[in-house]
């Protein structure tokens, strides 16, 4: 299915929750707002004609300062009807603001992506059954992947910064 | 108890400064009266690499694995926004040790493809590429099959098909320089030709190995002690392998006939026949330890014959040419325009993917996220291992052939 017929299914159940798409490109891309996430992913997943079964990618992104904003691209898939789909969602980088509804409950396969997004990017993800950090240790200050990280200069007396 | 040398506070003991850093999910006042915490790992056999596996165990059956990761993490997505893309690509080698041209090429196919260069590439070097990468594909499946085996108590099929994996290292020492961390596959194009005679040593290696496969088949696949221990062991339906994105010999283990190879018809895959083997539940259900270990089995059949028409277009149709220069079309500055490209490729252990996005300022990645295919595959672990015994549980992790590489990357 083209991503033109795609997005007219989303908008024909909901109306207003494409925030911006950008079709001619490479790989075409739906950006949607935070409110309407869980239950658009829900949609997508369980419609006959949809049937995204398979979460690929799921990337925390950090647009950087002078934007604002951070991210998560989901990179989607259907096994049976073989097309693909780029959602995106963006939010703002204020401390306090930076939280996802998780889809973890839909595709199980979220769930670790969700928590290296959180690792590395700092977003939060709402209803995450297991809200950890994945990769750096449980004590660790700071978001690497955060354009405005700065490394400590110890951890746990082993020298970081060179 | 051990101190740290510099820490600033060292009156903090050192268990509790671990307790800190990596500490259980699993708290002890949580437990039933039969329960306990086993720890597996990082430093275990049977964890494939420094995996740490918080298991609570009711006697011999598991209630529950908690994989804890992160061990072997050196920043791949970091290192990359600070690189440019040729210099990323060693850091690919690094991320699945055991299948480094396949990284590579997923690699370079994605900065090609950005670079609007994909269409140009030669078609002698596609041929080499996927060559090379069917080779490193043998050789990665000799270690899942030969460990496999270890990982359950027998130990000759190890040194048989390391024996076997030998050639291959040399083949591709002698294509690329290196034993394991080729750097072989660049942007568009190669780091060198092929050598002079590496078409007839291949297929001398190609006719030496069909046979050995065989062999194997008789000494461990079909063997009565091996079946007794993996088939109906560990059986993974498709809707859960589908739900937690597994992919490769995976979720081909459970019965779906699903291919990048065959479905995206990358590179010249699409030119080549091949079949695609699934699990069929021949001895247990689909969908157990033995169907993905057969899985890999019937691969390796598949990737000879991908080699062997390889070597026949290039000993045919595309001749090694004075003339031809495998590293004319490598951009000296690889610098695409903005844009974001998702890049997907079949790798011995699944769906390599990488997630670039260029601001077409620099010669670096805004953003490099790679999805793992071993990530994605072990995820599945907890839901595999419920109720379980703890032997089983080493068959489980072995049949899902994972390399903590790419999971930490």
């Amino acid at each position: 299915m083209k991503i033109d017929e795609i997005k007219s299914i989303i908008e024909e159940k909901f109306p207003n929750a494409i925030v911006q798409s950008e079709l001619e490109v490479t790989q075409p891309y739906l950006e949607l707002g935070r409110e309407a996430l869980h239950e658009i992913c829900l949609f997508l997943k369980e419609d006959k004609r949809l049937h995204f079964d398979f979460l690929s990618c799921l990337s925390g992104v950090d647009y950087g300062e002078k934007e604002g904003q951070l991210g998560v691209v989901y990179h989607l898939y259907s096994l049976i009807h073989e097309h693909g789909l780029v959602l995106k969602c963006k939010i703002s980088r204020e401390p306090g603001a930076e939280s996802l509804p998780s889809v973890s409950g839909i595709w199980k396969a979220a769930d670790w992506h969700e928590r290296e997004a959180f690792d590395m990017v700092g977003i939060r993800f709402e209803g995450h059954p297991d809200h950890r950090r994945i990769l750096l240790p449980e004590d660790w200050e700071g978001h690497p992947l955060r354009k405005d990280y700065e490394e400590a200069e110890a951890y746990h007396g082993i020298k970081i910064k060179y | 108890m051990p101190q740290l040398p510099n820490s600033e506070k060292n009156e903090i003991p050192y268990q509790e400064l671990l307790q800190r850093a990596a500490p259980n999910k699993t708290r002890l006042e949580d437990l039933k009266t039969e329960e306990m915490i086993l720890n597996i790992g990082p430093q275990h056999p049977s964890t494939h690499g420094v995996l740490r596996l918080e298991v609570v165990t009711d006697g011999e059956l598991i209630v529950e694995v908690i994989p804890h990761l992160g061990y072997l993490h050196r920043c791949f997505e970091k290192h990359a926004e600070a690189l440019s893309y040729p210099q990323i690509l060693p850091y690919t080698d690094r991320m699945d040790y055991l299948s480094s041209m396949n990284n590579n090429m997923a690699f370079a196919m994605g900065v090609e493809k950005m670079m609007g260069i994909d269409e140009q590439i030669p078609p002698r070097v596609e041929y080499i590429r996927v060559l090379v990468a069917e080779l490193n594909r043998i050789a990665s499946h000799m270690i899942a099959l030969g460990t496999y085996g270890l990982d359950i108590g027998a130990f000759t099929p190890f040194l048989w098909t390391f024996r076997d994996r030998e050639h291959i290292m040399n083949l591709l020492e002698w294509v690329s320089g290196s034993r394991m961390l080729y750097n072989y596959i660049w942007i568009g194009g190669l780091f060198y030709d092929l050598p002079v005679g590496f078409e007839e040593r291949c297929r001398e290696f190609v006719n030496y190995f069909r046979p050995k496969m065989d062999e194997l088949n008789r000494l461990i696949t079909h063997n009565e002690i091996f079946v007794k221990r993996t088939a109906n062991v560990g059986t993974l339906p498709l809707d859960v392998a589908v739900n937690f994105a597994c992919s490769g010999p995976v979720l081909r283990a459970s019965g779906l006939k699903w291919d990048l190879r065959r479905v995206d018809g990358y590179s010249v895959y699409d030119e080549l026949e091949f079949d695609i083997p699934i699990g069929k539940g021949e001895v247990g259900s689909v969908g157990d330890c033995w169907d993905r270990f057969k899985v890999r089995v019937d691969e390796v059949e598949e990737s000879l014959k991908i080699i062997e028409q390889c070597l026949d277009k290039l000993q045919k149709k595309y001749k090694r040419s004075p003339d031809f220069d495998p590293r004319a079309l490598c951009p000296p500055k690889a610098r695409p325009k903005a844009q974001e490209y998702y890049v997907r490729a079949e790798n011995p252990r699944g769906e390599l993917g990488f997630y670039f996005i260029a601001d077409g300022k620099s010669d670096r990645p805004f953003r490099c996220k790679s999805r793992g295919p071993s990530f994605c595959n072990l995820s599945v672990l907890p839901e595999l291992s419920r109720g379980i015994l703890i032997a089983d549980l080493v068959a489980i992790i072995g049949s899902i052939d994972i390399v903590l590489g790419e999971v930490d990357r």
